[in-house]
């Protein structure tokens, strides 16, 4: 596809730092390509190491060696604010966001474009209320975040990362609460605002049929050996997908486009 | 929340200090008639020398001294509770408090000093070598959780430093000790009033000027971060706040409990909402009306003496602890 690259890496290295006493390499070297209008799944087994990269291009855990480019900028030279309008995160981290607002939880996003009082303009407002209208919860705005329901606070946690106006929004498993209907929703409406709004979305996520639905492109994590990139289709033609997954007395079927017991 | 639910809460909880506050004025171990009362503060009252002293020299100090020291502690507790997820932090919970006791412990057990300065500064110091050590461990330690657990070792730390003091100590010293371990809001004359004033005022104007981060570290420090909070400096300079409200009010009036841990839960049960915007000024606000409740009730006995102040805070908070844990379903920011 010709639409423009928003994040690069080049031979990432990734994992934790523990001080002094060296550290942990989860990946080694991870070449990579988000670009804007597209959805990307990343797919992985658990260990894989998917929400270590996930946070490394959060910006919240620093990588190990590599390079990232956003934007077509080095990531070590943004600063902590500028990045901050450059990539939204959804997280699955517990919140205390239960007693305030879906609105005021909304209007949180915009705090890297607000003053030091944090006190919201006209365009904040139209901002805030674009969102809540882009992931279909502006009935709930006056809700407290407390009384909706696992699909409707990670709608009301997308929307909050849309207010954030980045090129590049990042999820965390946005799908893993849900129930099945929610699910679907919550990957199509994904998908809806990569294409619609032009934004580069990459989440991570277990549900391999919702993966091989609505992702544009798929990132298949091993630990160490290189990530498979590529649409779903392209994955499924030259039998990536089915060495990725067979594994363990289990096949993936590419007919049936599913894991089954062998 | 809505617009008038805030303007109500805050409307309806500043009338309530300012009813409190006059009537901290009113009444008290000895009887004074309102008339004269409002005489004394005129200006116009010519009767007994012994009245105006006392309203103007013994209540009017206190009533400003429980307003202080209630607005610091629940703000305190506040931001703690925020900077810690756990709604059941409190300033005492750090340690903060035990270090302020530790310092009035030696001065007093181990040099003997009865002179009520050094006490202060002892609190004072002892309060920030616990906040040296709070801060210093929230470098080494990026969960809160853990540096929680720090805190309240390092607050066992200092109780069992002054255990062992105590057992050395005479008798007289240790009860010199328990009875400012009483907390008291009379201690504080109108001399000192300025000072304690101005470093309480200090510590709320900052508490204030962090609401933004204070809003976004309902999140969780990831995503606040990804809003472009610098959290480490937010968690530092939110110690910092909590510190000095704590030092300041332990040292000019004894460890006061429940008010930290309590308030901030009954602000935000007359809130409805968790947003610091209106919160954390209704917070200061309830936290002043309790503690002239409070200081209230310590002269319910009349002419038959004064109750001490940390038998009533526990009276009122507690309840409030209990209410809130036993409701926590049906309680929105908990959820």
């Amino acid at each position: 596809m010709g639409n423009a690259a928003i994040l690069e890496t080049c031979a990432l290295g990734i994992g934790y730092r523990l001080g002094k006493k060296g550290e942990v390499v989860v990946h080694p070297g991870l070449d990579l390509q988000l670009r804007e209008g597209e959805l990307t799944c990343l797919l992985g087994l658990n260990g894989a190491g998917k929400s270590t990269l996930i946070r490394t291009l959060c910006g919240l855990i620093p990588p190990l060696s590599g390079e990232i480019t956003l934007c077509g900028k080095a990531l070590a030279e943004y600063s902590q604010s500028e990045f901050s309008r450059t990539v939204g995160v959804v997280l699955t981290d517990p919140t205390s966001a239960g007693g305030i607002t879906v609105r005021e939880l909304v209007a949180l996003g915009r705090y890297p474009h607000t003053g030091f009082f944090g006190r919201l303009g006209a365009h904040d407002y139209e901002v805030v209320d674009k969102a809540l209208e882009s992931v279909g919860i502006a009935h709930k705005a006056a809700s407290f975040v407390a009384d909706l329901s696992d699909g409707e606070r990670q709608k009301a946690f997308v929307a909050k990362a849309l207010a954030q106006e980045c090129p590049l929004v990042i999820l965390d498993e946005p799908t893993a609460f849900l129930d099945v209907t929610s699910r679907v929703g919550m990957m199509a409406l994904l998908r809806r605002i990569a294409h619609e709004e032009g934004r580069s979305i990459l989440l991570s996520t277990h549900d391999l049929d919702a993966a091989l639905d609505f992702a544009d492109n798929l990132w298949l994590q091993d630990k160490s050996s290189p990530m498979l990139c590529g649409s779903p289709s392209e994955l499924l033609e030259d039998g990536s997908l089915e060495r990725f997954f067979s594994r363990d007395g289990l096949r993936f079927d590419a007919q049936q486009r599913r894991i089954i017991a062998i | 929340m809505s617009a008038r639910t805030r303007t109500t809460a805050i409307t309806v909880t500043a009338i309530a200090v300012i009813l409190l506050f006059a009537a901290n004025l009113v009444f008290g171990a000895v009887r004074i008639p309102i008339r004269d009362v409002l005489g004394i503060l005129a200006g116009s009252f010519d009767g007994r020398p012994s009245w105006s002293e006392i309203v103007l020299h013994s209540r009017l100090p206190q009533a400003v001294t429980a307003l202080l020291a209630g607005a610091s502690l629940a703000c305190a507790g506040l931001m703690l509770q925020t900077l810690f997820h756990n709604p059941l932090a409190g300033p005492s919970i750090l340690g903060i408090s035990d270090g302020a006791n530790l310092g009035v412990a030696i001065v007093m057990i181990y040099f003997a000093s009865t002179s009520y300065i050094s006490s202060i500064l002892a609190a004072f110091v002892g309060a920030a070598a616990i906040l040296v050590v709070i801060i210093w461990f929230s470098r080494k330690l990026r969960n809160n959780v853990m540096l929680l657990i720090v805190g309240i070792m390092v607050g066992y730390l200092a109780s069992s430093l002054i255990s062992i003091l105590n057992f050395r100590a005479s008798a007289d010293k240790v009860h010199q000790f328990v009875m400012w371990g009483m907390g008291d809001f009379s201690a504080v004359s109108v001399e000192k009033l300025p000072v304690y004033a101005a470093v309480v005022l200090a510590g709320l104007v900052l508490a204030l000027l962090l609401t933004k981060p204070l809003n976004t570290l309902l999140l969780g420090e990831s995503y606040a971060s990804n809003l472009g909070v610098n959290v480490r400096r937010a968690r530092l300079l939110i110690l910092l706040c909590t510190g000095i409200l704590t030092a300041a009010t332990t040292a000019f009036c004894g460890p006061v409990s429940f008010i930290g841990l309590a308030v901030p839960h009954i602000a935000r049960l007359l809130l409805g909402s968790s947003n610091h915007k209106a919160l954390l000024p209704l917070t200061i606000l309830s936290g002043a009306g309790i503690a002239l409740l409070c200081n209230l009730i310590t002269v319910l006995p009349g002419q038959g003496g004064v109750l001490p102040l940390s038998a009533v805070t526990p009276l009122v908070g507690a309840p409030v602890i209990i209410y809130v844990i036993v409701n926590r379903r049906n309680i929105q920011y908990f959820n």
